[in-house]
């Protein structure tokens, strides 16, 4: 039977629609000329993609001496980059796999771009690690081939290479299930088009008809992928995690990691979420799809995950103080008080602190704040990273070689490229594909649109004995 | 574009709860329905129209212990005898180091098997063009379709009335 509707539940999609009004709204941005703003939007992206080109270009020609890591110091932008983008891909298939598995239906209006934004982040985490490797073209060795050395195989105990592992099966399983749900919106985008649109469209779905055994097939399909994913994705930030709490670096051997990097991969990108929702709605004119109620769910799960963090910095502290291990206390003293204190204090200023204010329902609603939250925490995220990176190796074990690193222009570059390639790819994808899931917000229309349910409901409710989906509305 | 070779007569529906009733009522009437197809998944159709759970679940499964299989039993074959190497003087089968990537790969296996099975019972897949009835199909209209290939004249006409009767908004014959 039909899932139960609190008559306490907001409306999802609101402008009273019809099903052919929801296909209109969601097909018309991929078939008109593009605006201005998409196009100031993209030319300003691919300037940035550009710089991304020219800074890998760059390190791979001159090498890894171009950037400022040194001795003591081996990791720096290169891996903060690689973990928070890996972070910001997890909201995605928090969203899509994790909320259909709980049956929480205000994920339809933002799982298709919150999934498109775990792809393109996983592609701008995947480069770091390649090209932190300086031979790039040694990349190969990653992976277990035969080989003419023995062969030799590849050390199976170490957390890098199950990295490997994670990060592209996450991208793989990730792609499926955001084509496979695309492939029946792309055939809606097909049957509306003409000329080279419908044959570029009629290639993109894949000869989806729409027929009864094939919708019960792709939902089986959907979960299935999506209680695969759930795991996965918890998976990937553990096994991210693992390359420092599997180390004997005090500061990073900590057994709180896989939780506390999940938390702050699930904030995180929910934080991306909201930064491209907010633009998505406004310049696409969404807002009857992706409604403050949305806003709202998504500012109560960054509370939620913000405050999971800030609980695991001060569980941190407390035991390096409560071991009595004088390694440990000093890495935590050293990471709130060395030389790196200003992105401590940046990292809980943005994470712990400022994400309190959606306590307030007034804040949460706001589109404003939650704007300026959204980079407040994707700020913040980063320097979390930085953190546990460069503030843990520039004071080892030895004071005769502790150092101190600031990153060079190439890598700044690559950091700022590395975001013009996620917008690019984002771009693109908001141009051609419809980026709310169509044929999923037809499904919950009857039980959450505004002129079924809630005070101003049009539709009385029929009460026709074959339909499960009405039994929703017996109670109005 | 594929062709089924099948004179189709189907009757365009407005409403999921429409075409539900008229479902109930074609299987009362014991007319044998070609299929059904709708812009997004409708519930409570499966039953109606007897369709059998999906396998779907049941070949991930196959796939996914296929996954397991292959990524614990190549790490042990290649850490214990193909060529064992002395890390840490920790033992040869390290087995709990091989969680993380043989649950990746079950994973993996799982959905990418799962994935290609889903295009190829559907028949679909990149490049393939299946026939549809109508446009608006995958937008605001439901649609029953009867394959009249070797009806009488007595016989479509019962179908034609089911159709106009049971609040089809259009009715249309199409060759796919």
């Amino acid at each position: 039977m039909g899932a139960y509707v609190s008559p306490v539940r907001e409306p999802l999609i609101i402008g009273n629609k019809t099903y052919h009004q929801i296909t209109e709204d969601i097909c018309s941005p991929t078939e008109k000329t593009p605006t201005k703003q998409f196009v100031i939007g993209f030319i300003l992206a691919a300037t940035f993609l550009a710089l991304y080109v020219f800074s890998v270009t760059w390190t791979v020609w001159v090498g890894i001496g171009s950037w400022n890591l040194n001795r003591t110091i081996g990791w720096g932008w290169d891996i903060t980059n690689f973990v928070w983008w890996v972070g910001i891909g997890h909201a995605g298939t928090l969203i899509s796999a994790i909320l259909l598995l709980f049956r929480q239906k205000w994920r339809t209006g933002v799982n298709r771009a919150a999934e498109a934004m775990t792809i393109f982040a996983v592609i701008c985490a995947g480069q770091f690690p390649i090209i932190h490797m300086g031979r790039v073209w040694m990349a190969i060795f990653i992976f277990p081939y035969p080989n003419t050395r023995g062969p030799l195989w590849t050390n199976f105990n170490s957390p890098l290479f199950w990295d490997v592992f994670a990060i592209s099966t996450y991208f793989t399983v990730s792609l499926l299930f955001w084509y496979t749900g695309l492939v029946p919106d792309f055939a809606t985008v097909r049957d509306r088009a003409s000329g080279w649109r419908r044959k570029l469209y009629s290639n993109l779905a894949f000869g989806w008809t729409g027929s009864a055994k094939h919708w019960q097939r792709w939902e089986s399909l959907s979960l299935v992928l999506a209680g695969l994913s759930t795991p996965l994705v918890l998976s990937v930030h553990t096994i991210v995690s693992f390359d420092f709490a599997t180390s004997v670096i005090p500061g990073w051997h900590t057994t709180i990691f896989p939780p506390y990097f999940v938390a702050g991969a699930i904030f995180s990108g929910f934080a991306m979420v909201q930064t491209l929702m907010l633009v998505c709605r406004k310049t696409m004119k969404l807002e009857d799809y992706i409604t403050l109620e949305h806003i709202e769910s998504m500012n109560k799960v960054i509370l939620l995950t913000g405050t999971i963090v800030g609980v695991a910095y001060l569980t941190e502290l407390f035991i390096a103080w409560y071991s009595g291990y004088l390694y440990e206390q000093f890495a935590f003293y050293n990471r709130v008080f060395g030389p790196y204190w200003w992105s401590y204090f940046g990292m809980m200023g943005c994470n712990v602190i400022s994400p309190q204010i959606f306590w307030v329902k007034k804040f949460r609603r706001s589109i404003f704040i939650t704007f300026f939250m959204s980079i407040f925490i994707n700020i913040g995220m980063w320097f979390e990273r930085f953190v546990i990176i460069a503030t843990t190796l520039a004071r080892d074990y030895l004071p005769s070689s502790w150092s101190y690193y600031s990153p060079t222009w190439v890598e700044i570059c690559l950091f700022l490229g590395s975001l013009g390639l996620f917008f690019t790819c984002f771009l693109i994808f908001a141009r051609f594909a419809p980026v709310v899931a169509i044929a999923e917000i037809k499904s919950i229309l009857k039980t959450a649109g505004d002129n079924y349910i809630g005070p101003n409901a049009v539709h009385a409710p029929h009460h026709d004995t074959h339909s499960v989906e009405e039994d929703n509305h017996s109670h109005h | 574009m594929r062709s089924l070779n099948k004179n189709i007569l189907f009757g365009l529906y407005n409403d999921e709860t429409e075409l539900l009733g008229a479902i109930s009522k074609a299987k009362k009437a014991h007319l044998d329905i070609f299929d059904v197809y709708t812009p997004f998944p409708v519930h409570g159709l499966d039953p109606l129209l007897g369709l059998e759970e999906s396998r779907l679940h049941q070949a991930g499964f196959v796939f996914g212990l296929t996954g397991t299989l292959t990524a614990f039993g190549f790490m042990s074959w290649a850490f214990v005898k193909d060529w064992p190497i002395i890390f840490g003087g920790k033992p040869h089968w390290p087995a709990p180091s091989f969680i993380p990537v043989t649950f990746e790969l079950t994973v993996l296996f799982a959905a990418i098997g799962m994935v290609v099975s889903f295009y190829t019972v559907c028949g679909m897949g990149p490049g393939i063009k299946n026939p549809t009835l109508d446009d608006r199909i995958t937008d605001d209209k439901f649609c029953i379709a009867f394959d009249t290939s070797g009806l009488n004249s007595n016989e479509l006409d019962e179908i034609n009335s089911f159709l106009a009767n049971t609040g089809a908004s259009e009715i249309h014959t199409k060759y796919i």
